[in-house]
């Protein structure tokens, strides 16, 4: 069963996803697969035979497994990462769109593709690409939202579990969170608190909850500074700066382990973006993992403990933030152009014209 | 081309000047209090409609003389008798004369007398308006809630059976003509099951007072016909603003954050379908009073849309005046409604307000 794959995909007429690979119906449910196994981990029989098995014990610093190189921060607390996410592949079946109106057949546009990533418990890991070349995606695949036309293999640990779709949709607000980009993220007729709070039920269970909630909520905004009243208002009676911690406060409100922070910061100023990078920031430093999904390289490596290169579909390389120093220690040649094109750096030094072109897309693209 | 330039400066700075008084007029128009506005609006709108009523009516190839003394007595009827009619109904005069006297009257609260009745206009109107009153009211709220209830589940549950179903059914309610179906529901529901009686607001010949009940029954097969066509409508343009919201991102968010379809329908999706629901539901005020006028002639029902029609082919000026100022006011009630609730239940327009105040 090593490296058995699973394939999910949407079902268009009832709306819900199901899991088409013959293993999973077949009714193995949470099948658990050793991945690869680390030749170097000596450790693995210690590790729970049920879990993800990981080099339990500490890394070296710059260490190279699983497809990358780790930070000083980077830590396995139960023997795993918090999330891994091996081999990844979702395309889209659409209708030609380069053929005649009326004969046009089904083609599958390939949009991420073997896209292999880890975010260890209490870092920030910083997806970098350019705008419009499928991040997003990579965001809805991990919470689960599959388009009906849409086709996911591959395969999600979540704290060393591996994921199906179903799962993945239990995990959304209690074990993942989403981070949105802006306060169109919030119902415009519905009060910021009642939306913080959710949907809580009815009788003395759905009562005891939103009680429950609310002081969940209280706590939250005395720890970001929030008047109380702040819950009153209404979305489009926010600053901007306000709107983007309530964003966060709803995430928070189901105490994540893992937070998917997609395009935080555009639209927003330097001493903003910045503000709120370090609020995710802070969060990883309790132990949290943070996945941010970003354009903005300077930005991300600011405060990301270490950077996934996004391109064409998949993660070219996975390094550390320390290594952005010098090009001698990234890999890939669209990470040297990318660090080629960051200003201060020599970009006509590049040796590869075409990704170095490519490389200042991604790091000239402003907000969207 | 130089002679042409030097020519055409003038009248840029002339527009300029239009220009300005334009802004400045509007910018005026802003400062007049709402209320104010709203009678001023109302104003403008019952003139234009009186007068296209009775341009419409004085283009129509109908003789008011020979519609109203009926045929045999047109017939036998001297050439003098016949100038002395129209000489008193003011046949020959224009449309701008009759117009004037009609308005100096009406300004007086005399709508004039209608012909085909025989009774003053504002009688006829208001008895007509209160027959119709429970089909369209009926026919109305019906029509909103089923199509808004059917609109939301297709929405939500879209490329469903349910789906398909309701958008079929309303593809094929929106093909069906009103008159068509108003007579296949009496045929089939009238005639062959003989459960609702074939027309009229009440039994024929019956003596002393109608009871609610039986009124219900005769205005039962009418309102739902009517309401049947309006619902394709609704559900149509629900569905549509239902898909909107549920691909909105703040139903992304709340999806991630773990809230079930259905809370989100409920919680997210009702709340911001009430403004354009708001809006179509009064838009269908129109709707629904163009649909009695053919429903209530098959029907024989006598309500305001069927003396519309008596009107029109007898060419009743004063009465079809009247009864396009009756709808005109209802449907202009409608939208002053629409206008009113979205400031209750949009915050940001509730915010707006504060702020022009």
């Amino acid at each position: 069963m090593a490296g058995e794959r699973f394939m999910v995909q949407g079902d268009a007429a009832a709306g819900t996803i199901c899991v088409a690979a013959s293993a999973w119906a077949a009714g193995l449910g949470r099948l658990r697969t050793t991945c690869e196994v680390d030749g170097r981990d000596v450790s693995l029989a210690a590790a729970d035979a049920t879990k993800m098995p990981h080099a339990a014990g500490a890394h070296r610093d710059a260490e190279r497994h699983h497809h990358h190189l780790h930070a000083a921060g980077s830590r396995h607390p139960q023997g795993h990462h918090l999330l891994t996410v091996e081999q990844l592949s979702v395309s889209f079946s659409l209708y030609d769109p380069a053929a005649p109106f009326f004969r046009a057949g089904r083609i599958e546009v390939p949009v991420l593709h073997d896209l292999t990533l880890s975010v260890h418990a209490g870092e920030v890991l910083a997806v970098v690409g350019a705008s419009g070349s499928g991040k997003t995606v990579l965001a809805n695949a991990l919470m689960g939202f599959y388009e009906p036309n849409a086709r996911v293999t591959g395969r999600i640990w979540f704290d060393g579990e591996l994921c199906d779709a179903a799962h993945l949709a239990e995990l959304r607000g209690a074990g993942i969170a989403l981070v949105p980009q802006s306060v169109a993220n919030l119902d415009p007729l519905m009060r910021v608190g009642e939306q913080i709070v959710g949907p809580c039920g009815h009788g003395p269970a759905g009562r005891a909850l939103r009680a429950e909630r609310r002081e969940r909520m209280a706590e939250l905004f005395d720890a970001y500074g929030f008047d109380r009243e702040v819950g009153r208002l209404y979305p489009h009676e926010l600053s901007g700066g306000m709107a983007r911690r309530v964003l966060l406060i709803c995430a928070l409100m189901g105490r994540p382990r893992l937070i998917i922070a997609d395009e935080p910061t555009p639209g927003l100023d330097l001493d903003l973006a910045v503000r709120a990078l370090d609020d995710l920031r802070a969060f990883a430093d309790e132990g949290g993992g943070v996945l941010l999904i970003t354009h903005d390289i300077e930005l991300a490596l600011r405060v990301a403990d270490r950077v996934a290169v996004f391109h064409e579909g998949t993660v070219v390389e996975e390094t550390a933030t320390a290594n952005f120093a010098a090009p001698e220690l990234l890999e890939h040649p669209f990470t040297r152009a990318l660090w080629h094109a960051l200003p201060d750096h020599d970009f006509t030094a590049c040796c590869d014209r075409d990704a170095g072109a490519t490389a200042r897309g991604v790091h000239g693209e402003g907000d969207r | 081309m130089a002679c042409e330039a030097g020519a055409s400066r003038p009248s840029v700075v002339r527009g300029r000047g239009l220009k300005v008084s334009v802004t400045a007029l509007s910018r005026a128009w802003r400062r007049v209090p709402a209320p104010l506005r709203v009678l001023v609006r109302l104003t403008v709108l019952l003139l234009a409609v009186s007068l296209v009523t009775f341009a419409l009516v004085s283009a129509s190839p109908i003789d008011p003389v020979q519609a109203n003394v009926g045929q045999t007595a047109y017939l036998t009827m001297s050439p003098e008798r016949r100038a002395a009619l129209a000489e008193r109904w003011g046949a020959g005069e224009g449309v701008l004369e009759r117009w004037a006297a009609w308005l100096v009257d009406a300004l007086h609260g005399d709508l004039g007398y209608s012909l085909r009745f025989n009774a003053p206009v504002v009688d006829v109107v208001a008895e007509r308006l209160a027959g119709s009153a429970l089909l369209l009211a009926t026919a109305w709220l019906l029509s909103g809630a089923l199509g808004l209830a059917l609109g939301v589940l297709a929405g939500a549950r879209r490329g469903s059976r349910l789906d398909r179903i309701v958008c079929g059914w309303c593809y094929l309610l929106s093909a069906t003509p009103t008159f068509w179906l108003a007579m296949l529901a009496l045929m089939v529901f009238s005639v062959w099951l003989g459960w609702f009686p074939v027309g009229f607001a009440s039994a024929i010949g019956g003596t002393g007072a109608v009871s609610f009940a039986e009124r219900l029954h005769h205005a039962a097969l009418p309102a739902l016909v009517l309401s049947l066509t309006g619902v394709a409508n609704v559900a149509l343009h629900t569905r549509e603003k239902t898909l909107e919201v549920m691909e909105a991102d703040y139903v992304r968010f709340a999806r991630s954050r773990g809230e079930s379809e259905r809370s989100i329908v409920v919680r997210h999706g009702l709340r911001n379908l009430v403004l354009p629901a708001l809006t179509l539901q009064c838009a269908q005020v129109s709707e629904i009073i163009g649909g009695s006028v053919l429903v209530e002639q098959v029907f024989s029902y006598p309500g305001l849309g069927q003396a519309a029609v008596t009107a029109g082919l007898g060419g009743d000026a004063p009465l079809l005046v009247g009864i396009a100022l009756a709808t005109a006011l209802l449907v202009f009630a409608g939208n002053l409604a629409a206008n009113l609730l979205y400031g209750v239940v949009d915050p940001r327009l509730r915010a707006g307000e504060v702020h022009h105040g």
